[in-house]
């Protein structure tokens, strides 16, 4: 049996994840997440005039309450049976910076978290923010010829 | 060394033995026989790192009180972990002042430090010989995967590392007797998934497998047991299914350290314990006693390792496997 | 009443991005870092062609909490500096926009990493 033979006998019986349970979990915490998020934006929009000042604050309120639950333990739980249901939402982006920075305190603050805070959610800022910049120069000459 | 298998010249013997564990291989199936559990992981220590080394520490200062030994009558450990530069064993065995040799044979390092400790004996080099190895979930997960509070999904395949240590004292007194070893070749078949490491190291357990029965005159059935070190589910139903196309029949005498640490059922561990603590305590705590009591009489044992390191896997490497053999019996 | 209808309206969008997630993470061998990357970038990308506000406009939460908000939040802060300040926007704009998340994670990680101490799991 060569290598490519092995891999596929592999492929062809290991026990694959139960899709349509994880998909279910998904969109039912997923949606949660998000509904969570709605209901506080109603909230505060009663004290909050400017729309995206009511979005930020509705990020950062999720943010704290997922750092939080990383923080005590349960995020983790969640996450085990919600899988992308709480990764894709901003609670996942949390976590992954809170669970670096709890983790690698035992190597110090400077060279542990401070180090290592981004060593999960790092690549999502990276691209997202050179996708922004690859936008802003096409947004700019287009502007300029248009505009 | 003929054909692969050694013999020794003089009998080694397993002295003396411990394990240690945490709290979660205390809550599985075999949790009453082990000699020493620890709740909550941490062994009073503040780092998980250290929490291993004392893990450590605290099997081999065991397996000394248990055998009346003290440390100066051992010549040298042999002792190794998963962690990077094995510094589990090191921080863990100082203060023993022993001459030391660090092995990494990743989970294969249970067997591969009885078999080198059986050589050093085997062949009048030494005249005991401490074999120490450990792994722990948090320090492995730290290592090797993500952050402990880190929110992800394993997938069926993926195993649970084993926390514990067990450590074996290999001298010429004793009830149990290595009869001879083989050491494994490494073995890489092209699997890539970190979370299915049981199908990673399930052809070098055939391998070795196929080698030994070849060479020696033992059949499968000569054994009570033939037990691998952390193949999980996955690969232990592979090198049943490989093996029988090969005419060797392994399926009513192969059980597995993986599938016997946990129960997978209710301890949420997928394919089972892996981590070279998870073959050391089970071995120590079920496999030698009972050796020893002449319940089972021959005992293959096959440590499993997969050596492959994170930096390597996200250049897009495949993981090679390594399988020692060590024969196990009672006298 | 109203609150209510946009509620539902983010949990299903929300809930749809999260399976697509799902979808991607066990049907193909994409990690789910590459897969959060991916939702970032695509973010940006259709709020760049004028896609991602009608969607946000409909579902509210549902499409700014998912990570593919953030690339929005990113090309919205993005368009906004370069109207106000020209092509130093190109720059600035992008972390402008995020600056409330990207700060308040850090700040209350680095606050959890001196309260909190990881836990052995079970």
């Amino acid at each position: 049996m060569d290598k490519k033979e092995y891999i596929e006998y592999v492929e062809s019986r290991s026990k694959k994840s139960p899709i349509l349970q994880n998909l279910i979990r998904a969109f039912l915490l997923g949606g949660a997440i998000c509904t969570l998020g709605q209901a506080l934006l109603e909230l505060y929009r009663l004290f909050i005039v400017e729309l995206k000042d009511a979005q930020s604050l509705v990020s950062i309120t999720l943010i704290a309450i997922a750092i939080l639950l990383t923080g005590i333990g349960i995020f983790d739980n969640i996450a085990r049976v919600a899988g992308a249901g709480t990764l894709v939402p901003i609670t996942g982006f949390a976590n992954a910076i809170a669970s670096c920075a709890i983790d690698t305190k035992s190597e110090g603050f400077v060279m542990g978290v401070g180090a290592k805070i981004f060593s999960i959610s790092g690549p999502v800022i990276l691209f997202g923010t050179f996708s922004g910049v690859i936008y802003g120069i096409i947004y700019y000459i287009a502007s300029m010829i248009w505009g | 060394m003929k054909d692969g298998i050694i013999t020794f010249s003089r009998l080694p013997k397993i002295t003396s033995y411990y394990s240690v564990v945490g709290s979660k291989e205390h809550n599985g199936p075999l949790g009453d026989y082990f000699d020493e559990w620890c709740e909550g992981d941490k062994f009073g220590k503040d780092s998980w790192e250290k929490a291993e080394s004392e893990m450590q520490r605290r099997a081999l200062a065991g397996a000394l009180r248990k055998g009346n030994l003290v440390s100066d009558s051992l010549d040298v450990i042999l002792a190794g972990d998963l962690l990077n530069q094995c510094v589990g064993s090191t921080y863990g065995l100082a203060d023993f002042n022993v001459p030391y040799l660090g092995l990494y044979g990743a989970c294969s390092t249970c067997a591969e430090s009885i078999l080198l400790a059986s050589c050093l004996y085997g062949g009048g080099l030494a005249s005991l010989c401490g074999a120490v190895t450990s792994s722990h979930y948090c320090s492995s997960e730290r290592q090797f995967r993500f952050p402990l509070e880190y929110g992800g999904q394993r997938t069926p395949t993926a195993q649970w590392t084993t926390t514990g240590s067990g450590a074996f004292i290999i001298g010429g007194e004793g009830k149990v007797s290595i009869k001879n070893a083989m050491v494994g070749r490494i073995v890489n078949k092209g699997i890539s998934d970190i979370n299915n490491m049981g199908a990673a190291m399930a052809p070098a357990v055939i391998d070795t497998l196929t080698r030994y029965f070849s060479e020696s005159t033992h059949s499968p059935e000569d054994f009570d047991l033939i037990i691998t070190g952390d193949l999980g589910y996955e690969g232990s139903e592979i090198i049943k299914d490989l093996l029988l196309g090969k005419g060797i029949d392994i399926r009513k005498n192969h059980v597995d350290c993986g599938l016997m640490i946990f129960n997978r059922d209710t301890q949420d561990v997928h394919a089972g314990g892996s981590g070279c603590g998870c073959s050391a305590v089970v071995m120590a705590s079920s496999i030698v006693p009972n050796l020893e009591r002449g319940v089972i009489k021959n005992v293959l044992f096959l440590g499993t390792g997969a050596l492959m390191s994170p930096m390597t896997l996200s250049q897009g490497e495949s993981i090679p496997a390594v399988a020692h053999l060590v024969h196990l019996s009672s006298n | 009443m109203d609150i209510v209808i946009n509620c539902l309206k983010a949990f299903l969008i929300g809930g749809a991005f999260c399976v697509v997630a799902q979808l991607l993470i066990d049907k193909t061998k994409l990690t789910p870092a590459r897969i959060l990357v991916c939702y970032v970038c695509v973010g940006v990308f259709l709020t760049a062609i004028g896609v991602y506000g009608p969607i946000v406009d409909f579902a509210g939460c549902g499409a700014t909490v998912p990570l593919t908000g953030f690339g929005y939040a990113i090309a919205n802060g993005v368009k906004t500096a370069i109207d106000e300040k020209g092509a130093l926007g190109i720059l600035t704009g992008g972390i402008t926009g995020t600056a409330g998340g990207i700060t308040a994670a850090l700040c209350f990680g680095l606050i959890a990493s001196l309260i909190f101490k990881s836990k052995p799991k079970d």
